[in-house]
């Protein structure tokens, strides 16, 4: 019933803004739908070349094969962090999330750490467990055996071993660590001998040889190998299911065309949830608050500035309903946008600001991390300047979800689960 | 003192209920309208209709309760689902600080510092796995794990003629005078770890109706690799796990009237459920206790402190010392380095840290239910009924309009206890008192999100120290107040002790 008030009275504000064309949640839901598929997709074969990286390491380690494999994950890292505007509001999304981009993890459960890093941790069993190290654990009580390293292994015994979230053996942070090692730089500043961009120098610095059996560092080079061959290659896995979902018939997909209503609240619960609470909040604002590096999203590239950059991106992709493939070429269609602004212009109009600015103070930090400083060193304590510039990004975001907040009254989404009437037949009725 | 008669208490309440109202008998809600009253005293009325569910009743945290969510090991973790944005900011900002894994003293990085110089844990999600129920070490002596999430209380009983209640400080009980009011097992660098817990089990066989047997683990605990010499002689351990955090800002919001109703009436069995009074350690007012297994902690944000304080060692504004549960008598421990800074302020974890693991703590979802309208789950409601365990574990009620936060108003909300302390008899009895809560006194605790326990948590198990491994193993363990509700459950058939579980994996 509300379904048809709604369409009702969009129908009817589109109607008098003469200029607009009709503009139908069902297909502004769809163009949802599928910038979604465009950017998983985007995010599957970047991983694919991501994975041919990986093996021409492996086959061959050097340090230009090391350093092609940094590129390729980084440059995997531009659509996938796009795609995260997908996660909240949609279930399919957030469940499946865990095992593929997972922070922050205990890289000791994985491979060697630092002696500063400590050698237990009651909070933690398998805080220094160190699988690449050893065929057999002992942990948790319970003998595992180690000798293979497989997919099993890591999604299934390792990943969340004893329900610890920080036990993250599977998706992008694991395979980040396995390329550039810990960042022992905290947010002090980059070792004298080493040259590029901040990042270059601030960076983990893991060598080419850890992959190398003939000239091996860092022990079990080719249970290290086998690792980062597994780990790459169940990421694809994972991006190659999500990319299922969101074609024509996929589970997510069908969840947002199925009921448009909720497909709208549902584009914008993502919006907001991202901006505010993940983004702004648990990422950013943490990390800043407490000055602690450990608090960065891409703790082992440095590439957090990009991380939370691309984030707002994929915020400014569903909102517009338009999405830059990574390839070239551009996914469009009927947007949220539209649906605004056939009912309140001014509106589309602030939200556009709003978005536009978070991206320029986003632009803003990451010319920061490519001149002057990575973010771990932004979030320093005594750093005002680098503070500054990651306030004004949280000041933004939280500025912008304002106005979404704007838009989630206007098209009548807001409290969704509140409103059910006192009906058994909805189970979801509350009390009120 | 347990009032020996509970009827005379029911009958001074009802006759204080006739002079205060106009509807007799009904505990008195100054935040409700009279219209408001009548429709609160209408919906938590007890269920007599058991051939369908009743309305509302999947929403078990009222309109906080996530529906949409996939049921998946994450399921106690979502944010109330009518949390604004900005709270909900508030609360991720919390998770990550639930999350942190706090360091020694001194670091690089200052913020993070200050854990111990004892601790039992280096962050909150240690013990609270995945924010649900923590894990025992295990059954089997072959495959102990290390977990961390029980942790051992420490106290020795009042001298004759001295003052029966300590109700200052963190814990309202008498320490051991080494040792202090917990075992810390973990020490930083430099400093010897309290000791370590071993747990000894014996197999408990229990007939019951219908040729079945259960088998229950009976705990004794002992303690090794004492680090700071020999413990008081008269010392009593009392275990505890750490329990799931769902629901807890709704369960704050609980009107106090309503809890001083339960304790008033008769439920039958001999029933008689007490308020654990507790002082406030900083305005030294009376006030009620509803937290942790004894009642022990009035409020989210004491029980939290406490936490920072005796498991991890952490000081902030409600218990203030750096060194936790130090005591005097162990020196060097007291000459660690802190984690205060003077330029972050006066605690190692201030006030507006604080302020985010509370709106974390006071905030996470209840589950919908599953399956309210299906036939075994209704059968076995009926029979959560009819076999009085609703005497303590009573079902509903409506949160208070005033409440401090806008989420947590005028909520119905289904958390099956009464928040009174109950003799729950020898069987589970600690001997450990803490406030005016008695050695084989334990609150009930809520049972909401309880079918999904092992969802979160695969190696959970149930009860104050977790010797239960099946729910129907925690019925069983039920004495004192109880007995006459669990003497039910063994005299059942298979069948509805079957559907009775069914019921309670439905919450």
């Amino acid at each position: 019933m509300r379904k048809l008030l709604l369409a009702a009275a969009l129908s009817a504000a589109a109607g008098a803004a003469a200029a607009q064309a009709a503009v139908e949640p069902a297909a502004v839901v769809k163009t949802y739908a599928d910038v979604a598929l465009a950017g998983y997709q985007d995010a599957l074969s970047t991983a694919k070349t991501l994975q041919q990286a990986v093996d021409a390491l492996i086959a061959k380690p050097s340090a230009d094969a090391l350093r092609a494999a940094r590129k390729a994950w980084l440059d995997a890292r531009v659509p996938y962090q796009q795609t995260e505007a997908f996660r909240f509001g949609n279930p399919i999304v957030d469940d499946w999330e865990g095992q593929v981009n997972a922070w922050p993890l205990d890289e000791g459960m994985i491979d060697y750490v630092d002696a500063s890093y400590g050698t237990e941790s009651d909070v933690n069993a398998y805080y220094v467990v160190n699988v690449i190290a050893n065929e057999k654990l002992s942990v948790g009580g319970k003998p595992i055996d180690a000798s293979a390293i497989t997919a099993e292994l890591l999604r299934d015994t390792l990943h969340e071993a004893d329900g610890n979230e920080a036990n993250v053996a599977t998706g992008y942070h694991a395979v980040e660590f396995l390329l550039w090692g810990q960042d022992l730089n905290g947010s002090g500043p980059a070792p004298a001998d080493r040259k590029g961009t901040p990042q270059e120098r601030h960076a983990g610095n893991r060598p080419h040889t850890d992959f190398d059996p003939k000239a091996c560092t860092g022990g079990h080079c080719e249970r290290r190998a086998q690792y980062l061959k597994v780990a790459t290659d169940l990421l694809v896995s994972d991006l190659e299911e999500m990319v299922g979902n969101w074609q024509a018939g996929g589970a997510a997909r069908q969840a947002v065309e199925s009921d448009p209503k909720a497909g709208l609240a549902a584009m914008l619960t993502g919006l907001g949830s991202l901006s505010y609470g993940e983004l702004a909040g648990e990422r950013m604002k943490l990390g800043l608050m407490l000055h602690d590096p450990e608090e960065e999203h891409d703790c082992f590239s440095d590439n957090t500035h990009n991380s939370h950059y691309y984030n707002q991106q994929g915020i400014v992709n569903v909102y517009l309903g338009r999405y830059a493939r990574t390839g070239g070429g551009e996914v469009k269609g009927a947007s949220l946008s539209d649906l605004v602004r056939a009912r309140d212009a001014a509106l589309d109009k602030e939200v556009r600001a709003k978005l536009d600015a978070t991206l320029a103070a986003m632009q803003a930090m990451r010319d920061r991390a490519e001149k002057v400083e990575t973010y771990d060193q932004m979030i320093a304590e005594g750093n005002a300047e680098g503070n500054a510039v990651v306030q004004a990004a949280i000041d933004r975001l939280v500025d912008q979800t304002r106005s979404l907040e704007r838009v989630i009254a206007l098209l009548d989404l807001g409290n969704i689960e509140l409103e059910g009437s006192d009906s058994l037949d909805n189970p979801q009725a509350v009390f009120q | 003192m347990k009032f020996a008669v509970a009827a005379p208490v029911a009958a001074l309440a009802l006759a204080l209920g006739a002079a205060r109202a106009a509807s007799p008998g009904q505990a008195q809600r100054p935040d409700l309208s009279a219209q408001d009253l009548a429709r609160v005293a209408e919906i938590v009325r007890p269920a007599r209709d058991f051939s369908a569910a009743e309305q509302f009743e999947a929403m078990q945290g009222g309109a906080g309760t996530v529906a949409d969510k996939i049921v998946n090991p994450d399921i106690f973790s979502h944010p109330a689902a009518n949390l604004s944005f900005e709270a909900r900011q508030e609360f991720l900002v919390g998770n990550g600080l639930f999350r942190k894994n706090w360091v020694s003293s001194p670091s690089s990085t200052q913020a993070s510092d200050g854990l111990g110089p004892l601790f039992n844990a280096r962050s909150c999600q240690a013990c609270h796995v995945k924010d649900g129920r923590g894990t025992v070490p295990g059954f089997d002596p072959l495959e102990r794990s290390d977990a961390v999430a029980l942790l051992l209380r420490l106290s020795v009983p009042a001298k004759e003629g001295s003052a029966p209640r300590v109700d200052q400080g963190e814990v309202a009980s008498l320490p051991d005078p080494v040792y202090g009011h917990q075992l810390q097992p973990f020490a930083v660098p430099g400093l010897p770890a309290e000791g370590q817990i071993r747990i000894d089990y014996a197999e408990v066989p229990v007939a019951l109706a219908g040729g079945e047997t259960a088998t229950l683990m009976s705990p004794t605990y002992r303690v090794t690799d004492l680090g700071y010499g020999p413990l008081h002689p008269d010392v009593r351990f009392s275990p505890r796990l750490a329990p799931p955090m769902l629901g807890m800002g709704l369960l704050e919001a609980i009107h106090e009237n309503d809890i001083l109703a339960n304790a008033g009436r008769d439920p039958g069995d001999g029933i008689s459920g007490r308020v654990n009074w507790l002082r406030d350690p900083r305005t030294g007012e009376r006030v009620l206790g509803r937290f942790n297994w004894k009642a022990g902690q009035p409020d989210v944000a004491h029980q939290a402190a406490a936490a920072f304080s005796g498991d991890m060692g952490l000081s902030t504004p409600l218990f203030p010392s750096h060194y936790g549960d130090c005591t005097p008598a162990q020196k060097a421990c007291l000459e660690m380095p802190h984690g205060a800074q003077p330029h972050l302020g006066e605690h190692e974890v201030p006030e507006r840290l604080m302020h985010f693991v509370e709106v974390y703590s006071l905030n996470l979802a209840l589950p919908q239910r599953r399956d309210v309208d299906d036939a075994r789950v209704l059968a076995g409601k009926k029979l959560f009924y009819e076999s009085n365990c609703i005497g303590c574990h009573v079902p509903k009620y409506v949160t208070r309009r005033d409440a401090a936060r806008p989420e947590h108003r005028f909520q119905l909300i289904w958390p099956y206890t009464d928040l009174l302390l109950h003799d729950m008899g020898p069987g589970l009895a600690d001997g450990q008192d803490e406030g005016d809560a008695g050695g084989r006194e334990w609150r009930t605790p809520p049972l909401w999100g309880i079918g999904l326990t092992k969802t979160v948590n695969p190696n959970a198990t149930w009860l104050h120290d977790g010797r239960a491994r099946t729910l129907l193993e925690a019925v069983l363990w039920h004495g004192g107040e109880a007995q006459a509700a669990r003497d039910r459950v063994v005299a059942m058939t298979p069948q509805e002790r079957a559907d009775l579980i069914r019921f309670l994996e439905s919450l």
